[in-house]
């Protein structure tokens, strides 16, 4: 173990490549604030904060699975992980930036009672309508803003919470009881975070948040299918990470064995995440009643359907025939090639679940799209980065280390 | 009906077992197999066995599966006998693919497992020969062909020497076979135990 290396060192490249990727995302993000964000204009309006809104929700739910990641493997006594542990907590430590975002953006959304993108703020509209009548218990601004602040801190502080303990395997070797303790620490305090995240993203949130969007229709599928893409999405950023520090020389205790399991989950859950898709689009096929099949209207017929497909294939298709195969799954490149295509596909997959019932009559995905998606990638290159270096890249005394040093699949 | 001459060596611990796997490939025999009373870690690597190609029949039976029900599906309600469900169209594929997925798995499933009884010999009335009646409990038993060249007094000297626990010298049927023995194995002897 003397010959590790267990200081990350930030090449230049990445650094040059993060600060102009916040650079360019930056000058998109303000050029758009102000001639479209702040206009007169409700239709600008509504382009670009619900184009910042995907995008913040997407970075904060693919972020804060890595920590979701974490804390079931813990709560799983998994021992494959270890050896990449860091990683996971480096793109965690987003959450709170990302998480701050996504507040800051939502509450001036409700705040600003911007009715055109939550139909619900309306309370005049609601006043009149038996629908969302029933659902002002729910969907009103004070629930909203009191949950999605909760929801928020309480993310970043249980995984901050997770990150600490985690530091603790760094300081000394463990004797078989301090160890056992050790162990049942790290699964309380990972328990914590689980239930918060079955009272947020399995459940509420996405309800909140993006479905609230069309305030009259609902799905029972809708949550799950958003902790689905968002949690395959995760596991993808997790294998990039992981392949970056292969190969820039780090994390020689990760081999493709790790890689393999990694695969498998980017493979699995693609599958979980087309159920999902599958089993919401086809009860409300089947039924076929006006206002549930209001919401894959424009999708399936209207202007999305090039995207709506174009969704099914990069994050179905693709995953199920090109990681089906073993040697796929433990080759490096294909599996970089794979997790880029689900980020992207998944990142898809939020526009149109935002933009198609925001802009129903047209795609408007273009500049600043990719100029947003721009400023969030850089910004998680290089604080991920950044908190890699921070620490050890190895938790040394892990009492699980070993195990994860010998795993074969 | 082809009968063989096998050595066996047994081997109490998994740890000798590993290097013993080794020295007897060097030497250049040819291990039949080594029966384990649990799933050994890299015990196949050791051996040298190839990757199964379990999972590329798995797949062609997976997509016989898939097409089986396609076709079928759409002959039956486009074709033969068209029906008005709920005034969906008759080629009404979201309604089928829960069909297509059993199917695909029924088809995968089956032929998974008859495939893999297949290649391990395995068949109602098939017998098969226990090398040690304590393999697959406590002992892990190498198996090694014989050759005619081969001299079975080095073997055993060579599987002892890397600590092999018990030696011998066995006659065995390999492959498929539905004979009997002229005296009956009996797995379980209470005499023997006691």
């Amino acid at each position: 173990m003397a010959s590790i290396k267990e200081q990350f060192e930030i090449p230049g490249t990445l650094k040059t490549w993060s600060y102009a990727l916040i650079g360019i995302g930056g000058a998109a993000l303000l050029y758009g604030m102000f001639t479209k964000g702040f206009s007169s204009d409700e239709h600008e309006q509504v382009h670009f904060w619900g184009t910042l809104m995907y995008n913040t929700i997407f970075w904060t739910l693919v972020t804060n699975a890595a920590m979701f990641f974490l804390c079931f493997s813990t709560m799983a006594m998994a021992a494959w992980m270890q050896s990449f542990r860091r990683i996971a907590e480096a793109i965690s430590t987003l959450v709170p930036i990302f998480g701050g975002i996504t507040l800051m953006v939502l509450l001036y959304v409700v705040l600003s009672h911007n009715h055109h993108i939550y139909h619900w703020l309306d309370a005049e509209a609601v006043a009149k309508d038996p629908i969302l009548k029933g659902k002002a218990g729910f969907l009103n601004p004070t629930f909203f803003v009191i949950w999605t602040t909760l929801t928020i801190a309480l993310w970043s502080y249980f995984g901050y919470r997770m990150r600490q303990i985690s530091l603790e395997a760094d300081v000394a070797p463990m004797d078989a009881a301090t160890a056992h303790k050790y162990n049942v620490r790290s699964m309380v305090r990972s328990g914590f975070f689980l239930v918060w995240f079955g009272l947020t993203v399995a459940s509420t949130v996405p309800w909140l948040w993006l479905m609230s969007i069309d305030a009259h229709w609902y799905s029972t599928m809708y949550s799950w299918y958003t902790f689905a893409s968002s949690f395959v999405a995760g596991m993808a950023l997790i294998a990039l990470w992981l392949i970056y520090m292969k190969n820039k020389g780090y994390m020689e205790l990760s081999t493709s064995e790790h890689l393999h399991d990694v695969g498998k989950f980017m493979f699995a859950f693609s599958i979980f995440w087309t159920y999902l898709w599958f089993s919401q689009y086809m009860l409300i096929w089947y039924a076929n009643i006006p206002e549930e099949t209001i919401y894959f209207k424009n999708r399936v017929q209207g202007a999305y359907k090039p995207i709506f497909f174009l969704n099914l294939f990069i994050n179905f298709l693709c995953p199920l025939l090109i990681l089906m195969k073993r040697s796929a799954k433990r080759n490096f490149t294909l599996v970089a090639f794979m997790a880029v295509l689900i980020l992207f596909g998944h990142w898809i997959d939020f526009y149109q679940m935002v933009m198609g019932s925001l802009m129903k009559e047209h795609v408007s995905l273009g500049w600043l799209d990719f100029g947003i998606l721009a400023f969030f990638v850089g910004v998680m290159i290089l604080m991920v980065a950044r908190s890699l270096a921070s620490k050890p890249l190895i938790a040394k005394y892990h009492p699980f280390l070993k195990e994860s040093i010998l795993h074969q699949v | 009906m082809a009968q063989k001459k096998f050595v066996v060596g047994c081997f109490d611990e998994e740890k000798v077992l590993f290097p013993a796997v080794k020295q007897v490939r060097a030497a250049g025999y040819k291990i039949k197999d080594v029966y384990t009373p649990f799933a050994v870690h890299g015990l196949d690597h050791a051996l040298g066995m190839r990757e199964t190609s379990l999972h590329t029949a798995g797949f062609i039976y997976g997509i016989t599966g898939t097409t089986t029900a396609i076709s079928a599906i759409s002959w039956i309600f486009t074709k033969d006998w068209p029906l008005n469900i709920g005034g969906k169209p008759h080629f009404a594929l979201p309604a089928w693919v829960p069909i297509i997925f059993e199917l695909t798995v029924l088809f995968a499933a089956v032929g998974m497992v008859m495939t893999f009884c297949y290649l391990c010999q395995l068949a109602p009335g098939v017998k098969k020969h226990h090398f040690h009646k304590r393999a697959t409990d406590d002992l892990f038993v190498m198996v090694i062909e014989c050759t005619d060249k081969t001299n079975t007094d080095d073997l055993k000297a060579l599987l002892s020497s890397n600590g092999a626990i018990e030696t011998d010298v066995q006659v065995a049927e390999e492959g498929w076979w539905f004979g009997t023995y002229d005296k009956e194995d009996n797995l379980y002897n209470e005499k023997q135990l006691a």
